[in-house]
């Protein structure tokens, strides 16, 4: 197997796009890409996208954003693990570069959620989980975390102020982000008296709806070279899956999928969770982040809560984590997030993160997950 | 919304809670599936769930999915029922300040939600306080 | 010998007081509980409808009874609000009690009568030898329109009935129907709420059907008052019942323990078998029961029951009438009443 480098990252800023479809959205960020890494063709495309039929109407979109990017008759490939279709997406073009399949590929993620009201985005949201034993007792995204969360306070002492700080870390790493969806500080307080969306979660502990998209380019480390690029390398990359329905988990309070796909990842880089300097989790609610800090081995299972309250994850922090505001204040456009994470490490690796730049970074971690849990993928770069 | 075959098509489990217990190494499929996630058998048998059990954990829903936009709020939980098999469903006849992880509860047949007023009336298991 | 193998009740824990009501239609509060002798009725959650109650109350009628449901051979709700016009609340009832696929099942109609109609016929097939067993039961979730005096008294419940040849709990010994056309309440199809007669709904109605049948089956039995230890009377209030005992010669504590609508208001189709339910919950072997319901339109249908050694078995093994009543209950203002009863228009 080669080693693969991200070579060009591109990410337009992040919200509700009112007047762009999505195959305008998509093509912009593909664009950023190609220009960042200087090329104007590919071997092959490959697409994170949870729900574009259920939001625009649209499925094809090998098709579509093949032939909107300029890049048609590529060959192309649309992956779908609900919200870790965008890093599903960049494991699906690493594994083409790796194996000598491909030399270029364009990853992309992308997701236009606004064009459907508020239900109809729920319902579309919801397909994540099981249909038939979970959504048709009432169950939502929010919902299911819910349950995560009172579990997690039940046994851990996990509080509601904890979880609160994760949004206000992320949000005062979102600030710094001049491409994120909402690039406020936000307080304590304004978490905890926010509007109730499933009990004990409220509306700032969950991540928004959003229209975006983000691209990378991938190409064999020797073709970085050639570039005069600096070098980001993926060393690792592991993806594993769980049961649909999170009451069939073996434990509710623990994401199994996630420390397996890093499990297999820290493995495959020959790195320990001691060996990260910095992580982009999957917060799409505040208690996710906590649970899978301690999937991946950041801190004692269990005590995610009382990490974050120790500032122990903060930008200036012992293990940042979304250092690009995360889920949460960047924005979730669900397909693209995935593609959004690695792309952070990437400029974090490359130095070129600004006011965000976590200082000496040198290995960078990913983490994307579906559902409630029932997939997940763990990506590790380094900077060589 | 279930399409009506959708919804028919369950309701040996929806309303009779029929599971299926691997012939193998006993694992309990609910509902029934074709390969045991356990030791990979394909051999089940057919078995009915009790209808008691403990809360594991539990939310109120405020902001419902548009079918149960009625009906919000609305306590759903995750219980454990007496032989170990966990099901999702709704806590009802609880005031939610009395709801508690570890609370015994038994199951109702309920209305889950309806098609509007000309459409599929939708039924199945609720968890009510034992 | 054919009879009760098992009964079952269920009724939501939802109620609303008369003085609730009244404030919002300002009306007199105390006249009407005076006047009907109701102080509050059950309300049904959103969740709940005449199917859900009817296979709960067929559950604790199972569990009376002991028997294999696949052995049931037909299966009858009773009831003036079915959930569908067309497509039989019995069919979801056999479902979820696991009587299908060889079973019989229609919907019954008649006012308040259908479910003890249900139970005559099921009784009926048993007793022809036509079926093992059969399943009777009455189950209502009726409206009363807002500001109108029936809106005090409608309310939610169900009773479900097994019979059966073999380990019987109440004998049925004696049966008889009294039916008139006489348009004293009705509700036409399409429209949401029924409309009534007025007083005419007394005397030429109920008074006139239930003491015609009661007068009937006493007569077909050669059984007078004194020879019953209970009866159960349809309760479309707390005054009608009283009433038309007394007329018949009926003492009050024959009635009482049957009496349930100033607690719960007038479940329609389950009002009388609501009332024997808990009735055969305190009855001891030996006692002879007479029940005669009401339906408008009008109609009674008479029982003369016999209870069997066999009520002390089971009577244990399902919850018990009054703690359904009594236990557990939340009461609702009335806006939340209006919710839950779908008298609130919302939009399309």
């Amino acid at each position: 197997m080669r080693e693969v480098a991200v070579i060009g990252v591109g990410m337009n800023k992040w919200g509700e796009h009112w007047e762009k479809p999505l195959r305008q959205i998509f093509t912009e960020a593909a664009i950023l890409a190609l220009d960042d890494a200087g090329v104007d063709k590919v071997d092959s495309m490959i697409v994170g996208c949870m729900s574009s039929g259920l939001f625009v109407g649209q499925e094809h979109l090998t098709s579509l954003l093949a032939d909107y990017t300029g890049l048609a008759p590529v060959a192309a490939a649309r992956v779908e693990s609900a919200c870790a279709s965008g890093g599903l997406a960049l494991r699906t073009g690493w594994t083409e570069v790796a194996s000598g399949l491909s030399d270029v590929v364009l990853v992309g993620g992308v997701e236009k959620m606004t064009d459907v009201n508020g239900n109809e985005a729920t319902y579309a949201l919801g397909t994540a989980a099981d249909q038939e034993y979970e959504c048709y007792h009432g169950i939502t995204f929010p919902g299911l975390y819910a349950l995560i969360a009172r579990a997690h306070m039940e046994k851990y002492g996990t509080t509601r102020e904890q979880l609160a700080m994760v949004a206000v870390k992320n949000h005062a790493n979102g600030s710094l982000n001049p491409l994120a969806q909402y690039p406020f500080k936000i307080s304590v307080e304004a978490v905890l008296s926010s509007v109730m969306v499933a009990d004990p979660l409220r509306i700032l502990d969950c991540s928004p709806i959003t229209d975006g998209a983000a691209a990378l380019i991938l190409a064999p480390v020797e073709l970085a070279r050639k570039l005069k690029k600096p070098i980001v390398k993926i060393i690792g990359s592991g993806m594993a899956t769980d049961t649909i329905a999170l009451s069939a988990r073996k434990e509710i309070t623990w994401i199994e999928s996630t420390y397996l796909a890093a499990k297999k990842a820290y493995a495959m880089a020959g790195k320990t969770p001691q060996d990260i300097n910095l992580v982009e989790v999957h917060d799409c609610f505040t208690i996710a982040e906590i649970c899978v800090m301690e999937a991946l081995g950041l801190v004692e299972k269990g005590k995610g809560g009382q990490a974050v309250e120790a500032g122990l994850t903060a930008l200036q922090g012992k293990i940042p984590v979304n250092a690009s505001g995360g889920l949460k204040a960047k924005g979730h456009p669900v397909g693209a997030t995935g593609v959004a994470q690695a792309i952070e490490i990437a400029k974090q690796l490359r130095e070129e993160a600004g006011p965000r730049q976590v200082k000496g970074a040198r290995v960078g971690m990913t983490q994307n997950m579906g559902g409630s849990g029932g997939s997940s993928i763990v990506h590790i770069f380094e900077k060589g | 919304m279930p399409t009506p075959s959708r919804y028919w098509r369950e309701i040996p489990q929806r309303y009779r809670l029929e599971a299926a217990k691997c012939k193998n190494c006993g694992f309990i499929a609910f509902p029934p599936r074709q390969i045991c996630p356990r030791c990979h058998s394909r051999s089940f048998e057919t078995i009915v769930l009790p209808e008691a059990g403990k809360v594991v954990t539990y939310t109120i829903i405020r902001v419902p999915p548009q079918p149960f936009s009625d009906q919000a709020p609305y306590a759903v939980g995750i219980v454990e029922l007496d032989n170990g098999v966990r099901l999702t469903g709704q806590i009802v006849d609880c005031p939610f300040e009395d709801l508690k992880i570890g609370q015994r509860v038994k199951i109702e047949f309920r209305k889950i939600y309806q098609d509007g007023d000309a459409g599929v009336i939708y039924y199945g298991y609720k968890f009510v306080p034992e | 010998m054919e009879g009760i193998i098992g009964y079952g009740a269920s009724i939501p824990r939802n109620r609303i007081k008369v003085e609730e009501i009244a404030k919002v239609w300002g009306a007199d509060a105390p006249s009407y509980r005076k006047g009907l002798l109701v102080e509050e009725k059950s309300v049904p959650s959103p969740d709940q409808d005449t199917i859900t109650m009817s296979v709960e109350a067929t559950k604790c009628a199972l569990k009376r009874a002991g028997i294999n449901p696949r052995e049931i051979g037909a299966v009858y709700v009773g009831s003036e609000s079915h959930p569908y016009a067309v497509k039989p609340s019995g069919t979801v009832l056999a479902e979820a009690i696991g009587a299908t696929p060889d079973v019989h099942t229609a919907d019954f109609e008649f006012a308040c009568k259908a479910g003890t109609e249900g139970m005559f016929v099921a009784y009926g097939l048993v007793k022809a030898g036509l079926i093992k067993y059969g399943l009777g039961v009455g189950a209502d979730t009726s409206q009363g329109a807002p500001g109108d005096a029936l809106e005090y008294t409608a309310a939610a419940g169900a009773a479900a009935y097994l019979f059966g040849r073999e380990k019987i709990v109440a004998e049925v010994l004696e049966t008889y129907s009294y039916t008139t056309d006489t348009p004293d309440f009705w509700r036409r199809e399409y429209m949401y709420y029924p409309q009534h007669g007025g007083r005419f709904t007394g005397d030429p109605a109920y008074f006139k059907h239930i003491t015609g049948a009661a007068k009937g089956i006493m007569s077909k039995a050669g059984m007078k008052p004194a020879d019953f230890q209970y009866v159960i009377f349809h309760q479309p209030n707390g005054k009608f019942p009283l009433r038309v005992g007394e007329i018949l010669g009926f003492a009050k504590k024959q009635i009482e323990p049957g009496w349930l609508v100033n607690k719960l208001g007038n479940t329609y189709s389950g009002s009388s078998p609501l009332g024997l339910t808990a009735t055969l919950d305190i009855s001891k072997p030996g006692d002879l029961i007479l029940i005669v319901s009401y339906g408008s339109g009008a109609g009674s249908d008479g029982f003369v029951l016999k209870v069997t050694d066999r009520i002390n078995e089971v009577r244990d093994l399902a919850p018990k009438t009054r703690d359904l009543l009594g236990k557990n209950i939340n009461y609702l203002e009335y806006g939340t009443y209006a919710k839950f009863r779908h008298k609130i228009r919302k939009a399309e």
